[in-house]
This record gives structure tokens, sequence and C-alpha cells, in this order.
């Protein structure tokens, strides 16, 4: 399979020269040094590596980069357009729903994308939308209300 | 050793105060070194206010998510009078901020935060002084809020005042504080304080940092613990392009310019192990922990608990860049004790501490597994032998199966009870999981609490609330058998031999809250109660679960949870912290264990090591007892004892039946 020579990501074009059989979590973290994108288990399991992948919250570990040439990457880079924090990127701080951190880019993109698909979800909806997703530190419930709280303010955004 | 002159090139003009280590000082001088004015052997901690009016403290203590940058800035604003806006924290790099053993045990709010507290007291009485000196006017006349002192009509901020200035003021940790109730800044809710970097993702973690130049490095493990190379066959690895090899007895580790080839590299390696045979695995540890510890325990009473051993799993693995020059190495790496790794990379190279330069970035959490350098280490090792920076990042795997593990353990406990429900004998014996919070808190007139070590067969360390956790379970599970024993409340069990008033005070928190008397059976639901104390701070849980009749499969439905720590440094901060403890012990509680045999760990990934999610999150209410005239102690560690017990306790109430092991499956 031909090399990966272009990744359509946050908005811009970014040329890579890439086997496209890495990980898309590997091409951009190693190689475009977006590093918001977490590892945390490479094996599809906490979703801290979670990005949007034409707006589907998608794991980047288990994403072959040669899959997504030319579809619309979102990283948590790019989440914050001109500096302006999303909707669930304020809503996270408002309510501190984190401790060490380390899986809230992931976090953030998993419940963006939830809001997508429903922009109004019970609290059920929140915790089974959201279940594939590890807080070692135990924020689940702060999550969850910083979700519902982006969700009363159109977090679609 | 950084001298008077280093600091100031360093940090450039201003005010600094320098907090002596508070023992060691206090006895050395009497504590009468106000206003020495050279560096002292013994810093513990360090403020400077510079000429632009920014406030920096200094210190070894690390972030991790328990909030400490965030708390100790609390502490320098109140004492300062200075807006939270102009105070930075610089923590854990070994060649900036004074020597710390670790941020371990719950010591950062009991010993740092008063020393930073400290030492803004003493640098609010230099700008005072240095204001009344200015104006010429008496000191009294003078106020200082909000970063300015002013004095009538003038009025100067921070940075005007240490203007041109280079002072510092040494002082014994014995300044006068701010009591708590007088409080303004300290006992709110600020937020944490880098939180945007890392809703933006901007925050770089060590497992994101990078030198230039630098390869990717893999290591080969052994197939079994303990297990010895025989042979090993690196040609074809070191055959692929950009690929070094490095081999040093049994350490085999591969590198490349980009961290696929290094993977494809490792998997290229053929190496033979020679086998080793290893008896002891998860299922027969227990009997193992018995026979091997000195002084077993006899008395046929004893009723024996298990604890599996479990794994921290920081959601970031151990993460380190190392680079060497001119004989010196810098190591960029995630650990609870940059000084300890220091020191470890120090000894094991042969060079001077000095000549180590360890810097810790927050990381992405620890739980007390991350006191070593493992990562540092190889990193360096690699680094040395190929002249290049090298980059070592652990896999899941590998921080599962080659990090080490909370212990477990064998604790026997047998006890008995008057009809009134006064415990009147005791004994208590723990093998292996280790002796944190094996005394009780209740008032038995007669008890005997042993802890026995055995050699582990696996490595293990420290783990949030240390073994504490584990001795809180079987106490109070085996309070919970004493009481159903005399067909007694559990509640007014615990209230009859808690003597304490703080140990009361939170029972009956908790209770209340839970709404304990009032609580309805159904079939199928239960409820627990469990309380406790350890490292300066008490705790009552209480649980409901519901326990499906054919499965066993437990829910837990609610958990209410009463903590006390003497004076709230942040209140919101704390809840985290408490919620999250409760969060996080429901794994070790229902579902969390490591297997092993024949010298492998068999569950070391997430598919197989299942940690709490947000469905297994019950409803989770906090009572924050606020003890203003108690000093402040930790709160990162022993809100997680009281869950597991708590849930036990309603299995128990539920199903009727005790299950006398952690994690709680029959």
């Amino acid at each position: 399979m031909a090399r990966v020579t272009e990744l359509l990501v946050n908005g811009s074009t970014r040329r890579i020269d890439a086997d496209p059989d890495r990980t898309l979590l590997s091409v951009l973290r190693d190689d475009l040094d977006l590093t918001g994108t977490k590892f945390g288990c490479g094996e599809g399991q906490c979703a801290a590596c979670t990005v949007l992948v034409d707006g589907v919250a998608t794991r980047s570990c288990l994403t072959r980069v040669g899959t997504v040439a030319g579809k619309r990457i979102t990283t948590i880079e790019g989440l914050a357009a001109a500096g302006a924090l999303h909707p669930v990127q304020q809503a996270f701080l408002d309510h501190d729903a984190m401790q060490c951190g380390y899986c809230t880019p992931g976090m953030i993109l998993g419940a963006v994308s939830l809001l997508g698909r429903n922009p109004n979800p019970s609290d059920a909806e929140i915790v089974s939308g959201m279940n594939g997703h590890i807080c070692r530190c135990g924020t689940y419930p702060r999550v969850v209300a910083a979700i519902r709280e982006a969700a009363r303010k159109g977090g679609r955004a | 050793m950084i001298t008077r002159r280093d600091f100031f090139a360093m940090v450039g003009g201003g005010i600094v105060v320098l907090i002596a280590e508070d023992d060691l000082l206090a006895q050395e001088t009497g504590g009468r070194l106000r206003g020495r004015n050279t560096m002292p052997e013994e810093v513990s901690a360090w403020l400077h206010v510079g000429e632009n009016g920014a406030v920096t403290g200094y210190t070894g203590k690390v972030e991790i998510g328990q909030n400490a940058r965030t708390s100790l800035t609390l502490a320098i604003a109140e004492e300062l009078r200075a807006p939270v806006a102009s105070v930075t924290m610089v923590m854990g790099d070994t060649a900036l901020t004074p020597f710390d053993q670790g941020t371990v045990g719950s010591q950062t709010t009991p010993r740092m935060w008063p020393q930073m507290r400290r030492a803004a007291a003493e640098a609010r009485e230099m700008l005072l002084d240095l204001a009344a000196k200015k104006w010429s006017v008496d000191r009294l006349s003078l106020k200082i809020a909000e970063g300015r002192v002013s004095a009538g009509e003038r009025s100067a901020g921070f940075g005007e005042l240490t203007r041109g200035e280079k002072l510092t003021r040494t002082i014994p940790a014995n300044v006068a504080l701010t009591p708590a109730a007088e409080w303004k800044v300290a006992g709110t809710s600020l937020r944490k304080l880098n939180g945007r970097e890392i809703v933006t993702g901007a925050h770089k973690y060590p497992y994101d940092a990078t030198r230039p130049g630098m390869l990717w490095a893999k290591v080969l493990y052994p197939a079994q613990f303990g297990a010895t190379l025989r042979s090993l066959d690196s040609a074809a690895a070191g055959a692929m392009p950009g690929v070094k090899v490095v081999h040093d007895g049994d350490f085999v580790a591969v590198a490349a310019p980009a961290p696929e080839v290094a993977e494809k590299a490792l998997a290229a390696l053929k190496a033979e192990w020679n086998p080793v045979t290893v008896e002891v695995d998860s299922r027969n540890v227990y009997d193992y922990f018995k026979r091997n510890a000195r002084d077993a325990a006899t008395n046929p009473a004893l009723v024996p608990y298990h604890i599996a051993y479990i794994a921290h799993v920081p959601l970031e693995p151990r993460a380190a860049v190392a680079e060497w020059r001119d004989g010196k190495l810098a190591v960029w790496t995630g650990t609870q004790r940059p000084f300890g790794v220091r020191g470890e990379l120090a000894q094991y190279f042969g060079i001077g501490e000095e000549d180590v330069h360890v810097i810790m970035p927050d990381m992405g959490s620890g739980y007390g597994g991350k006191h070593q350098g493992d990562a540092a280490l190889e990193a360096a090792r690699i680094a040395k032998a190929l002249g290049k920076p090298v980059k070592r990042n652990w896999t899941r795997q590998e921080e599962m199966t080659w990090a080490y593990f909370r212990p477990g353990g064998l604790i026997e406990v047998a006890g008995t009870t008057a009809p009134d429900g006064t415990v009147t004998g005791w004994e208590f014996h723990n093998y292996n999981s280790g002796p944190s919070g094996l005394v009780s808190p209740y008032a038995f007139s007669s008890r005997k609490e042993e802890y026995h070590g055995v050699r582990s067969p696996l490595r293990q360390g420290s783990y949030r609330g240390l073994a504490a956790t584990a001795n809180h379970f079987v106490r109070e599970s085996y309070m919970d058998e004493l009481a159903h024993s005399i067909g007694m409340d559990p509640l007014a069990f615990r209230l009859k031999n808690a003597k304490e008033e703080r140990l009361r005070n939170v029972i009956v928190a908790a209770a209340g809250k839970f709404g304990w008397k009032g609580r309805k059976k159904t079939p199928g639901h239960g409820f627990g109660i469990a309380a406790g104390f350890e490292k300066g701070s008490y705790v009552a849980t209480c649980a409901e679960v519901s326990v499906d009749p054919a499965s066993g499969a437990t829910k837990v439905l609610r958990a209410v949870i009463a903590f006390e720590c003497g004076a709230i440094v942040n209140p919101d901060h704390l809840r985290n912290q408490v919620e999250g403890a409760v969060a996080q012990g429901i794994g070790g509680a229902l579902f969390e264990q490591i297997d092993f045999a024949a010298g492998r760990i068999t569950n070391n990934r997430l598919a197989r090591y299942r940690v709490p999610r947000f469905a297994d999150m019950p409803v989770i209410e906090s009572v924050l007892l606020d003890r203003k005239d108690i000093p402040s102690a930790g709160a990162g560690e022993t809100p997680i004892v009281g869950i597991a017990p708590a849930i036990g306790n309603a299995i128990f109430d539920a199903a009727g039946k005790r299950i006398r092991r952690m994690p709680l499956q029959a």
C-alpha cells in the first residue's frame, strides 16, 4: 500500500510521510507533535487517544493512518477555534472535571461526539455514551455534570 | 548546593525567603536565625518576590492530579496578600527546587503547605519593612492587600517595593500564621490552575517530552520474572535502517529514530531465556504468606481474609527522556520522587547527584505507583550507550508487569464482644500487605495487632493509602461480624466502641446524610457502614448495594462519605479527592486483582483487568467536616479506606453472605 503523504488535521492539510499501517495516534503525536492526544493503553480500552474522524469519536490507537487519509480529523488542539473554548471544554473547566487531566482531552472529544449525535442526552445516555473512557482518578460524576451543562448550553457549537 | 549569588542569577532581583527544615533548624539555633543572610544547608522551600511583582514558590513536591499546585498557590496568596494570578509554583525540578523526600504519604498539606505559608508570611513582613523604610512611615500604619502596600494616599505594588533589592531572609519555620478562621483566600474553591492547558491539550506530560535528535527505545524483558538471558540473536534487528542494539548482560534494548521502527526491531530480536520454576501463583499465595511468615499466629479462632495484589494503572504509563551532555545527565520523567530518582541515577552511574538533573512535568497520576525511576534508568542507560538523547515510554502491558503492585496479603482476625457491644478482645495479624492502619481507632481494652513481613513473590510497593485499605477492610468487616453475632445494629456497635470525638463525628455525619436509621430493607438490597482513621484524617463511609440473587453480581447504588482532615484548604478540590477516592476504591473493592502464575502476570492489559468506569459509579455524596481549630492534614489517601468494607457489609446485609476477600468476589 502506498505511503500516506497528506492528512487533513484541524482544518489544514498536513504533509506527512507515513507507512499506512502506523497508528493514527503515533502519526499525530510523533510526526505532527499533536501530543494532546494521549496514549493510555494501546488496546482501545481507555479512550484517552480519542479524536474525531469526520465528527465521530474514534480510538486513534486502533486506527491505521492509511484508513483516514482524506477524512477530517479533529484533535483536542483543534477544538478551541481561534482561542475561544468549545462549550464542552469550558464546562470541564467550570466543573473542575479532572484531577491529573490525562484522560481529559479524550473525554472532551468523546463528549463532543456524543452531543453531536444526541444534543440533549439523559444522564443514563451520558453514562452509556462515555463508558468507554477511563478516568483513573475517578472524576466520572463531575464529567457527567460537565457534559450535562454543556448540553444545556448547546454543546454542539 | 545553590549559593545566594547563584540564586539571584537564576531569578533576578527582588526578595527571597528561605524556609529551613523546621525541626533541624529549630534544634540547631534555638530559633534565632531570623534575618540570617546566607543560604542554609537544609532548605525545604523558598519563595521569591520579583522586581515585577511576580511571586514564585519553589518546592520539590510534584503535581500528579492531587492539585498541590493549586493548594500551595492558595497558601502563598493567603499569607502574602497577593492575587492568586500573581503566584506561580515551580515544582519537582531538582535543579530549581529544594530537596524533598517525595510527594508521598499525604504529606504535602500537613508539611509543605504550612511551610509555604510561613515563607509567604515572612515575605509579607519584608515588604512592609521595605515600604516603611521607603516612605519613612510607621510600619503599623501600613496596609497590605491584593498585591499592594499602602499608607494613606501612598500605594505601591510588590514589584515597586522589591525593585533594585537583593534581599534574602532565612527563617526558622515558626513565624506567625493567619488562623484558619480568618482565612480569606485559603479555604476557598480555587479551580485547578493549569486547567486551561489541560482542556486544550497544551500541557506537556512526561509521556509527551522530546529532545532534539532523540531516539525511541524499547527494552526486551524476560519471559518470566527473574529469568536470565541464555542467548540473543540481534542480527536482524541490528540490520534495520537506523536501529541500534544495546546489550549489557541481561539488559537488551533497541533504539531507532522513529517509534514504529524501534517496535519492529524489538519484535525482530531472537532471545532465549533460562526458565525459572515458580510455584507461587495468585491462588496459592495466601498459603505461601502464612507458611513463610515469621511468628505466624496460632490462635485457632482466627478468621482468614484474603487481599489480592492490584495494579495502580495510572492512565499515563511510566515515561522518560534522558540526555547526556559532558558527563552530566538530564532526565524528564514522571515520578513522585524526583530527588529519589536523581539519587538512583547518580548511584547507578557512579556520578555525583549534582550531575543529575531530574525534571518532573505535572504527570498523569501516580497513586503511590511512581516512586522509582525505572523508565528514567532505562532511558539513561541506552542514551549513555548510544551517545544520543533517548525516549523510553512504557506500554500499558509493561506498566502492568514491570512496575510494582499494591501488596497482596493474608489477614487473620478474631475478637470477642460483650452482650452490650463492647469489644472485649481483639487479635489481628497482617501478613505481607503492610502495617499502615493496623491499629484500630476503636477503644479496645485488650488488643494484639501484628504485622508479619513476608518476601513477596511479586515486586510490590506503595499504593494510595498503603495497607490501610486492606486493614480497614478486614477490621470493619469483622466489626460487622461481631455486631451481627450479638444482633446489634452495625452503627450502634461502632459508636459503642468509638471513643475519639473526631471518629464519632464522621460516623454520625455519614450515617445522618445516608439516612441509616430510616433505611428500608428490600429483597436483594443491603446497607453497610465502615469507619476509620489514617494519616491525620477521619473517614466514615456508607454504601447501598443491590445483589443479583442468581449471579451474585453486585452493583453499588449509593455511597455517602464523611471526611474530616482539619481545616479545609480548598473545599471543591477536597470534594474531588474524597469522591474520586470512593470511585477508585470501588475497583479494588469489587473487581481489581492481578493474576499471576509461573512468573508471569496473566492479566496485564485493560481488556483483562477491569477498572471502574462510568457505569460502575453509584450516586456519591460527601460530607466535609471543616475543623478550623485543627491543622490541615492530607486527603489524597484516607478517603479510599472505607468504601470496600462498606460495600462488603452491604453485601452481607443484602445476601447474608460474608465475603472474606478483596475484591469482594465469592
